[in-house]
């Protein structure tokens, strides 16, 4: 399991670049996450996004859906989509530093 | 080169046609197209033939399962008996079953036709119309819905499917 220092923090991630413990998480080590993941800038868009999401893998255990993200969060589709442009889910997944979503939608 | 060690290139466009019109038919290709845009793959969707009612306006929230001509179909559920051809015939069976499985997806978070065809849009998957379809069933721009970008001829079609995988369902 690889294992990066990110501002003095030692943090896991699993093999697919996703952290192992979300309660490692903090905003310095998104904007690391997020500048690999070729977002340049964390936005108070982007996030309103990762904090939902973060809110639901704490709740549920598991990201939403972006059907829900998109209907509770208050960011529509479209903007989600400018948010992180290389695919929503999966990179909004990892740079709020929860598991890999498991959904199909 | 591809050495046999190498990560396969990612896939970056795809090109779905729809081609059937029963709610089976229909949203296998609606998923992946949304599932491409969530991956940030670039999708296209050319509807044909019956497929194209998932673009109608007036038709696109009537789109139901087929209970005829389905040998896998199996009642009350997946793992129940299988749904005798002329009971799957009587009136209602079809809206009966598509609301059953309706419930299902929308459990899931799988969006009525209408709406799933708005994300699609706006996650930025393309959907077009084909050509002969739309002069075949002899219909106009009015009755798409705004998603609807352009009706295409397969000449187009492939033209616009360059350089993606083109998947047909």
């Amino acid at each position: 399991m690889p294992t990066r220092t990110i501002n003095q923090k030692e943090i896991d991630f699993d093999d697919e670049g996703f952290m192992t413990n979300h309660l490692d998480w903090d905003l310095e080590i998104a904007k690391a996450i997020a500048s690999d993941e070729g977002v340049s800038e964390l936005t108070d868009r982007h996030i309103v996004v990762l904090e939902f999401m973060r809110k639901e893998f704490a709740e549920k255990g598991t990201g939403p859906t972006i059907r829900r993200l998109t209907k509770e969060s208050g960011v529509p589709t479209k903007e989600l989509y400018a948010l992180f442009p290389a695919g929503p889910a999966k990179k909004a997944a990892k740079i709020a530093g929860i598991k890999k979503p498991v959904g199909c939608i | 080169m591809n050495t046999p060690d190498s990560t396969p290139e990612k896939i970056k466009k795809v090109s779905i046609v729809i081609s059937k019109g029963s709610l089976e038919g229909v949203y296998p290709g609606l998923i992946m197209a949304n599932g491409a845009r969530m991956e940030g793959i670039e999708a296209n969707i050319f509807f044909t033939f019956f497929g194209l009612y998932t673009i109608l306006k007036d038709y696109q929230d009537k789109i139901r399962i087929a209970t005829v001509g389905n040998p896998a179909m199996r009642v009350p559920n997946a793992k129940g008996f299988p749904l005798p051809t002329l009971l799957g015939a009587l009136p209602g069976m079809s809206a009966f079953a598509t609301s059953m499985m309706q419930k299902e997806m929308e459990a899931l978070d799988i969006p009525p036709i209408g709406e799933f065809v708005e994300m699609i849009s706006d996650a930025g998957g393309h959907l077009y119309a084909c050509k002969a379809t739309v002069d075949m069933f002899h219909l106009n721009p009015d009755d798409f819905v705004p998603q609807m970008e352009k009706v295409l001829t397969v000449g187009d079609f492939y033209e616009m499917a360059a350089g993606g995988e083109i998947i047909f369902t």
